[in-house]
């Protein structure tokens, strides 16, 4: 378990945009109780806003029609939903067994110390955020980063400098 | 070694494409299956002795039976895509390159147990994979074989990605159907069992990705056809993921029951950089790990890994070279189970914790034997006292270490001989 039990207002309204409100009343048709929404509901907020501000909490628990604290508990439970706003580019580097066995040390060191962010920090200049994550599922050709959902496969310093040098 | 059972279609260009999958067969077992009556379909799976391939290794055919006669409550399947223990990375070659043989398994499965609702649980952290799969959903519905009438027939199903957030736990099936329910992914204290109550309370069947696209080759051929691979008691194939110290790590479908220690020479070309080999573990990182000298009796079926002490698990296989520093390999997989307790039990809550915080003490440099002795204490004591097995995939793997490598723990210790 981690501590993630704080939220993060944004400091305006939220609501979802056109094609997540579509893709909220599409999908709240397959299941038989409105509960279900919860986890799809956040993705759609993420998906919007890059994070789950605060706001959205009550919102989704109003759209959804049950209680804020529902929500919050599945904000709070899952990791992948960002609590706070992350880099133009989030980058994920996934920290077990395969990856730490075949260098993923390496990529989280040249981080640290040519690019200036360690896990859990973005950049002053918003560009880049960075994360160490469990099991990505990439274990046969580790080491593994994400980036914005995009996996990168057998990572070393070298690619890695070369892929960040064209994210902008 | 390797064979081409489920793996048939993955070298195929576009064979994620209904088209493309089509002219290799796809959905082409659909017609023989709706002649059978649904329970012979049931059968020729049980007589396929096709085991639960998601780690528990539980005869899939034996948990459809289990589901209750003559309630008057819809039946759910829902696939467990979720693919989190470590070292497991077989599920989303099917996602990405043949997702039409998992739909057509899906149809399989719900044809047989009644099933008109199938949820399929896809791990938050495949974007591409979910993608790929939703797109051939998507083509599957416009060519008819989902929704009202599926391929014609009077049978209807409908088939719903819920994506998970990064929660391992949510592999647990009662997570699992937890997390589908909108809650946070705690597992249900068991029974009742979900075949009985389970998503939405009511009767529910949780399968692996891989169980389910191995049911259109055993409808197709036959129970005997699949049983011709592997051995007696542990039929069939398996993909298998080799990762870790190997010149050659990936993904390699085998029939089961071949010698551990030629796999990886032969099939992952052997330890990486000319180095000597430390251990394996065999199944994912929940499983006991092996000493070369173990490794040598072993083969890869679920008896030959009960007799060794440990589990075939997903058949994550990682290879640990002459390098690895024991310890420090401890502490990450601890560092990974603690991170992922849903935080229910205390033993596994607080207990792992425990143990992290005495692997890091002795990393330090400030611990003693008798911490050594504290761990292997707190492996006995928080296994098997929890609703779920997380804690327990934790302190095997550990308790094995500790037994197996004993001398590199001390090694740490302030006051070794």
């Amino acid at each position: 378990m981690s501590d993630r039990s704080h939220l993060i207002f944004a400091g305006k309204p939220f609501q979802f945009d056109a094609e997540r409100d579509a893709e909220f009343e599409h999908l709240v048709k397959r299941y038989p109780t409105r509960e279900s929404m919860i986890l799809p509901a956040l993705w759609l907020t993420q998906e919007q806003e890059g994070w789950v501000p605060a706001e959205a909490i009550a919102y989704i628990a109003d759209r959804i029609g049950t209680f804020a604290s529902m929500v919050y508990e599945a904000a709070t439970f899952y990791t992948m939903y960002n609590l706070h706003p992350v880099g133009r580019h989030h980058i994920c580097i996934c920290r077990t067994l395969s990856c730490w066995l075949r260098g993923k040390q390496e990529i989280v060191d040249y981080l640290a110390n040519e690019i200036g962010i360690r896990p859990g920090e973005i950049s002053e200049d918003g560009r880049f955020s960075l994360e160490e994550v469990e099991c990505l599922g990439h274990c046969g050709t580790a080491p593994v980063v994400q980036i914005n959902g995009e996996f990168h496969e057998n990572m070393d310093v070298e690619k890695l400098k070369q892929l960040l040098a064209g994210l902008r | 070694m390797e064979v081409r059972i489920l793996s048939r279609n993955f070298d195929i260009a576009d064979a994620h494409l209904l088209e493309v999958a089509k002219q290799h067969g796809a959905y082409a077992t659909l017609e023989k299956v709706f002649a059978m009556p649904p329970a012979d379909v049931t059968d020729e799976v049980k007589n396929s002795g096709l085991r639960g391939r998601g780690g528990a290794g539980f005869p899939a055919g034996l948990k459809w039976s289990f589901l209750p006669k003559g309630l008057d409550k819809p039946v759910y399947l829902t696939v467990n895509s979720d693919e989190s223990e470590p070292a497991t990375f077989k599920d989303r070659y099917i996602l990405t390159r043949d997702p039409h043989l998992l739909i057509e398994g899906i149809i399989i499965c719900c044809y047989a147990i009644g099933c008109h609702d199938c949820y399929i649980y896809i791990r938050g952290e495949y974007t591409t994979q979910r993608k790929a799969l939703q797109y051939a959903i998507d083509e599957a519905y416009a060519a008819g074989y989902l929704g009202e009438k599926v391929a014609g027939h009077d049978f209807k199903l409908d088939v719903t990605i819920h994506r998970g957030a990064g929660a391992y736990v949510c592999g647990e099936e009662t997570a699992l159907l937890e997390s589908i329910e909108g809650r946070k992914g705690q597992p249900r204290s068991k029974p009742p069992f979900p075949a009985v109550a389970g998503l939405y309370g009511c009767p529910t069947i949780i399968n692996n990705v891989q169980t389910i696209a191995s049911l259109p080759f055993i409808l197709a051929n036959g129970a005997a056809a699949y049983k011709a691979y592997g051995t007696e008691k542990s039929p069939g194939t398996h993909l298998f993921g080799i990762s870790g110290h190997v010149e050659k790590p990936g993904m390699y479908e085998l029939p089961l029951g071949l010698p551990l220690l030629e796999v990886i020479e032969k099939v992952a070309g052997g330890v990486w950089r000319g180095r000597k080999m430390k251990a394996v573990i065999p199944g994912g990182s929940s499983t006991p790990v092996l000493t070369p000298e173990e490794a040598a009796t072993t083969t890869l079926d679920y008896e030959s890994m009960a007799a060794h002490k440990t589990m075939f698990g997903s058949g994550g296989i990682v290879v640990l070279d002459e390098t690895v520093d024991v310890v420090k390999l401890t502490k990450n997989l601890i560092d990974f189970y603690h991170h992922e307790s849903c935080g229910q039990c205390t033993p596994c809550r607080e207990g792992l914790g425990w143990m992290l915080k005495i692997v890091k003490q002795l990393l330090r440099g400030e611990g003693t034997i008798a911490d050594i002795e504290l761990l292997r204490e707190l492996c006995d004591n928080i296994e098997m006292k929890t609703v779920c097995v997380l804690s327990a995939a934790c302190t095997m793997p550990v308790r094995s270490y500790l037994d197996k490598f004993r001398s590199e723990f001390v090694a740490y210790a302030t006051d070794r001989p």
